[in-house]
């Protein structure tokens, strides 16, 4: 069966949301295209050829592919469906953006947010904010589907060989222009990745507070998260908010910090390894999922973090 | 400018939900229910749009059992103009829903779609997607700002990296994320008017639309649970676990 697996890039650097999607895509068969569709992106594409199991990355590059607009990238990918018994995307803001409209076009289902592949054409997704999980059926020709990135192991990024072809680009289609993105900056690692979150909510009170949250960050390599009420108060940028709505995260520890536990919460984070909740009220349902759970103030409990593990260095 | 707002009956967002021990389903028997809360930013939105002299009317649809007659009611409590109520018993997904609003627009005719980007039942964020798809219009996904314009509209978009800026040629479909606006609480005044509003039902046969889904659910199961986890007596014992036993710092 082949596998078209649509690459997420900033036409600089393949994003990491890439390789658990093609993990994904070698349960579902050998024979795995990448589809890197940019502008000035070829450095992407050779990338891409080096992840083992992929046989064959196509390159399409054109001015109106440089923001990965959705109405630009949807007849490429539609021209290029009938090759195809599967189509993925990562389940990321890209991918959910994109995938519904090609499959809409291509008249079948997308099934969102998959976790596991029981077989060719059964998967299991997340539902009702992961209170439950639903096994899916599908008898569509080409089965569209985007990713959860937490539920796949990530591909490696070397040792592979594909060969990289040329993608005609389809006509400009026009209905949009990009016009800029504000992009929150940061040198800690990214929030979907990384191996160990720190978030906070709407206990830490202030956008202020949030520094708190980062000096215990700079310790442990972690990224920084938080909950709706913290991102609505404008203590953090939008990106920041794990959760049902936000971004699914599932590191190796993740520390909920004045996070009260909401189901919408939980939904984004429930998966990690090892869930630590510090948080005044005891009865906070954070503690239901939390492996390690300590009833404090903050206030009191960061900085004593801080200088804990400080001494655990020495 | 006129609007459309398609909103969706769901579980209100506070509920704890049950899962069906034969694995049919979610158990919804005496659970509250409520409009979409993504729904209800979207009807905000336009309500807002209206208000503000840039649009003239604000046409409420939703696609399911005669019980969304509620939440279109709380939709023209909130203050929208009108709805329509496309009946149907069958199951729902997202590409027959959107193919039925393709039908309504074509009736309708406005200037600008409003749903909201996500379910919060089914969890799939594609409708607002497919109906931009087939009708060949823009897409403005996860709205955090909406500024229409001479035969455009910008629109600010919550990304994974931060936010992002398109306009799209008018019409185009926009989907709403948290940050848009904060729905108003409805009056009570505004119940009883809205109980006035023309509410008008329509059959998917009138539409000519094919509802079939396309997915079979075929078992729907709780996730495995969390281990119960203990609690720590201070954050010297909080390190010392995490290093120790936990082995993650
Ligand atoms: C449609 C919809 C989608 C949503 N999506 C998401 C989502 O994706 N992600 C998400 O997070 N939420 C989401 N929510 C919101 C969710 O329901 C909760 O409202 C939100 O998670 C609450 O955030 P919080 O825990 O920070 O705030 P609160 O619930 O107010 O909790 C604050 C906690 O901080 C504790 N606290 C206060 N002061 C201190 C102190 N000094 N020391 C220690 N602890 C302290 C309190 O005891 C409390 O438990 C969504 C809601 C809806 C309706
Ligand atoms: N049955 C429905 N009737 C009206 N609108 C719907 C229906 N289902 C979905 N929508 C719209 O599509 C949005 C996204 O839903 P979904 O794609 O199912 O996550 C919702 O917020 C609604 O605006």
């Amino acid at each position: 069966m082949s596998v078209l697996v649509i690459a997420e890039h900033d036409n600089q650097s393949l994003s990491a949301s890439v390789l658990p999607t093609v993990t994904a895509a070698t349960q579902l068969g050998e024979d795995i295209t990448l589809l890197v569709a940019g502008h000035d992106c070829g450095g992407v594409a050779d990338a891409a050829a080096q992840i083992p199991g992929v046989s064959r990355v196509l390159l399409a590059d054109a001015a109106h592919y440089e923001h990965g607009l959705a109405e630009e990238l949807t007849p490429l990918i539609v021209n290029a469906a009938t090759d195809y018994a599967y189509i993925l995307a990562p389940a990321t803001t890209f991918g959910k953006n994109l995938l519904p409209r090609v499959a809409a076009l291509l008249d079948v289902a997308q099934i969102s947010d998959i976790v596991k592949v029981i077989d060719g054409e059964t998967f299991e997704r997340p539902v009702y904010a992961g209170n439950a999980i639903a096994t899916v059926q599908s008898s569509d020709a080409v089965k569209v589907m985007t990713v959860r990135t937490t539920a796949f192991d990530p591909a490696t990024t070397s040792g592979g060989s594909a060969s990289v072809e040329t993608l005609e680009a389809t006509e400009p289609v026009g209905l949009s222009e990009f016009v800029g993105r504000d992009y929150s900056e940061s040198d800690r690692p990214d929030l979907a990745t990384a191996r160990v979150v720190i978030s906070g909510g709407r206990g830490l009170g202030t956008a202020e507070n949030f520094k708190l949250l980062e000096a215990i960050a700079d310790k442990l390599g972690a990224a920084i998260g938080a909950s709706r009420a913290a991102v609505d108060a404008g203590y953090v940028p939008n990106d920041y908010q794990v959760g049902q709505t936000g971004k699914i995260v599932a590191p190796d520890l993740y520390i909920a910090v004045g996070i009260s536990g909401a189901i919408q919460h939980l939904a984004g984070m429930k998966d990690s390894k090892v869930i630590v909740a510090i948080n005044k009220d005891e009865e906070a349902p954070i503690f239901e999922v939390a492996d390690y759970g300590l009833v404090a103030d903050l206030f009191e409990a960061l900085p004593e973090f801080s200088k804990a593990l400080d001494e655990l260095d020495n | 400018m006129k609007l459309l707002v398609p909103v969706k009956r769901t579980i209100d967002a506070n509920v704890r939900v049950s899962v069906k021990k034969d694995g049919s389903g979610i158990d919804t028997a005496n659970v509250k229910m409520a409009m979409n809360p993504f729904c209800e930013i979207a009807v905000e939105e336009a309500i807002r749009l209206k208000e503000a002299g840039q649009a003239e009317e604000v046409v409420l649809v939703s696609i399911g059992t005669g019980k969304c007659e509620e939440v279109l009611r709380s939709g023209l409590a909130m203050g929208a103009d009108r709805a329509l109520l496309v009946e149907s018993d069958a199951e729902l997904q997202p590409l027959g829903v959107a193919k039925a609003l393709k039908a309504v627009v074509e009736k309708e005719s406005p200037d600008l779609v409003i749903l909201g980007k996500q379910a919060i039942d089914d969890d799939n964020n594609q409708t607002g997607q497919m109906l931009a798809a087939l009708l060949n219009w823009p897409q403005g996904t996860f709205a955090s700002k909406v500024e229409p314009g001479e035969g455009k509209v910008t629109v600010t978009r919550e990304v994974d990296g931060g936010l992002e800026t398109l306009t799209l040629k008018l019409p185009a479909v926009i989907t709403t994320d948290l940050r848009l606006n904060k729905p108003r609480y409805i009056k009570l005044p505004n119940i009883m008017k809205a109980k006035k509003k023309p509410l008008d039902r329509l059959s998917p046969d009138d539409l000519q639309v094919d509802l079939t889904p396309h997915l079979k659910v075929t078992n729907v199961a709780e996730p495995p649970a969390r281990s119960g986890g203990v609690r720590v007596e201070n954050v010297q014992e909080l390190v010392d676990k995490l290093h120790n036993e936990a082995k993650v710092i």
